[in-house]
């Protein structure tokens, strides 16, 4: 099951479908890495919604990307992470230290033209 | 159930003394159901249920206690006694009517057998052993019931304080303030940290305000669990501004080496708000108070 990257004005939005296996999470980092200069991208925005858990690979996954971009030049944003999930998260001491999260895309979007006009 | 120690009744003739006894109890139902009824209405046992309920409750009580004394099997008066049990605390009956109840039955079957073997002492102390081990294990079972009952109520009590200790509140647009008093224990923090992100969800908040002046003292879980609150929240997109730490806490915060670096803290419950607002964008301007407040007392 392959994730579905979206081009939306400066950004470029991942919507997450279903559960994600260890290889398809990988490849997404990929894509997402490689398409961030297709387009000057300033932003991408991850939807986790429908993940009902976030594990340890996961969460490493997610945060290595994010600082990959990072140093591709764009800001990372990971949004609709689930009040189950966030608790199960810190329960297992999981962290996504230097990425930031938002409730949803609507609040994504506004963090990252915040912080694009900013940078 | 059985008496093992009895030396006079052999087994056959302990059967058939337990057939006999259920025949006599059998045959003068109506009579000492009715005794059972007014030795119950004489001691005020029976206020607040009308005719008909005490006519089908003690018909049911005198057959399921008649039944156990015959298979020596308890389900049905358990199953009896638990229905007995819901039904009674709802409806605001005492420990004592019920208690008082069953002991009133108990007189009048031993009342019974007295008079029925008054001329025969070995028969009447077989029948008593027989009977008695009945008697009691049904009163406890009634009993148990009721202590059952109202532990559960009392649990489901607990829950409903425990649920009211942890309000979660709106301020304004994308502002919650969390005001926690008295101790916290593993069980409320898990539950604080639910409940709050439930709301940030639900409300779709971006500050929330925490404030522990309440909170007494924490030990070194308890600040974990705060942490933890802090960093589930910002998972959620929601900063979390801690408010009113006592220097007691402050104390034990730093010893413990809890990581404050990241979390932010306001000396006050008014100053986090302020230090939300400005994150938020708001500004309060002060204006002419409005005359509003004291012509509502005034009307009334």
């Amino acid at each position: 099951m392959s994730v579905p990257i979206l081009k939306q004005g400066d950004y470029l939005i991942a919507s997450i479908q279903s559960e994600l296996s260890d290889a398809d999470l990988l490849k997404l980092r990929d894509d997402l890495v490689r398409r961030v200069s297709d387009f000057r991208t300033k932003g991408v925005i991850v939807d986790v919604t429908v993940l009902d858990v976030m594990d340890s690979f996961a969460t490493r996954t997610l945060r290595a990307m994010a600082h990959m971009i990072m140093l591709r030049g764009a800001q990372t944003i990971i949004v609709g992470i689930q009040p189950e999930v966030a608790f199960s998260m810190v329960q297992l001491g999981l962290k996504l230290e230097g990425v930031e999260t938002a409730l949803d895309l609507d609040e994504g979007l506004e963090l990252l033209d915040r912080r694009t006009k900013r940078g | 159930m059985k008496k093992e120690k009895t030396s006079q009744p052999t087994p056959e003739s302990e059967t058939a003394l337990r057939q006999e006894l259920v025949e006599h109890f059998r045959e003068k139902r109506e009579l000492l159901r009715q005794q059972w009824v007014q030795q119950m209405t004489a001691k005020g046992l029976l206020a607040g249920l009308s005719q008909a309920e005490i006519e089908t409750e003690s018909i049911t009580i005198y057959d399921t206690v008649i039944a156990c004394l015959e298979t020596g099997e308890y389900e049905g008066a358990e199953a009896y006694a638990t229905r007995m049990a819901e039904r009674g605390v709802l409806r605001g009956m005492t420990t004592e009517q019920i208690i008082g109840g069953m002991l009133t039955l108990r007189n009048v079957y031993s009342r019974s057998l007295f008079e029925w073997y008054q001329h025969n002492m070995e028969r009447l102390s077989a029948a008593l052993d027989i009977y008695e081990p009945v008697a009691n294990k049904i009163l406890s079972i009634v009993a148990l019931a009721f202590v059952e009952e109202r532990e559960k109520i009392v649990r489901q009590q607990q829950e409903a304080i425990r649920e009211l200790s942890t309000p979660v509140l709106q301020v304004r647009d994308q502002l919650l303030i969390l005001p926690i008093i008295g101790v916290i224990d593993t069980h409320r923090a898990r539950q604080l940290t639910e409940q709050l992100l439930q709301t940030i969800r639900t409300r779709r908040a971006k500050v929330v305000v925490m404030d522990i002046t309440g909170v007494p003292a924490v030990d070194s879980k308890i600040a974990g669990h705060l942490v933890q609150t802090v960093d589930a929240s910002k998972l959620m997109g929601a900063t979390v501004i801690v408010t009113g730490i006592s220097p007691e806490i402050a104390q034990t915060l730093v010893t413990l080496g809890v990581d404050i670096a990241k979390m932010n803290t306001v000396g006050d419950l008014q100053g986090g708000i302020e230090v939300a607002n400005q994150f938020l964008g708001y500004k309060v301007v002060r204006t002419e108070p409005k005359a509003g407040m004291d012509n509502k007392e005034e009307k009334v």
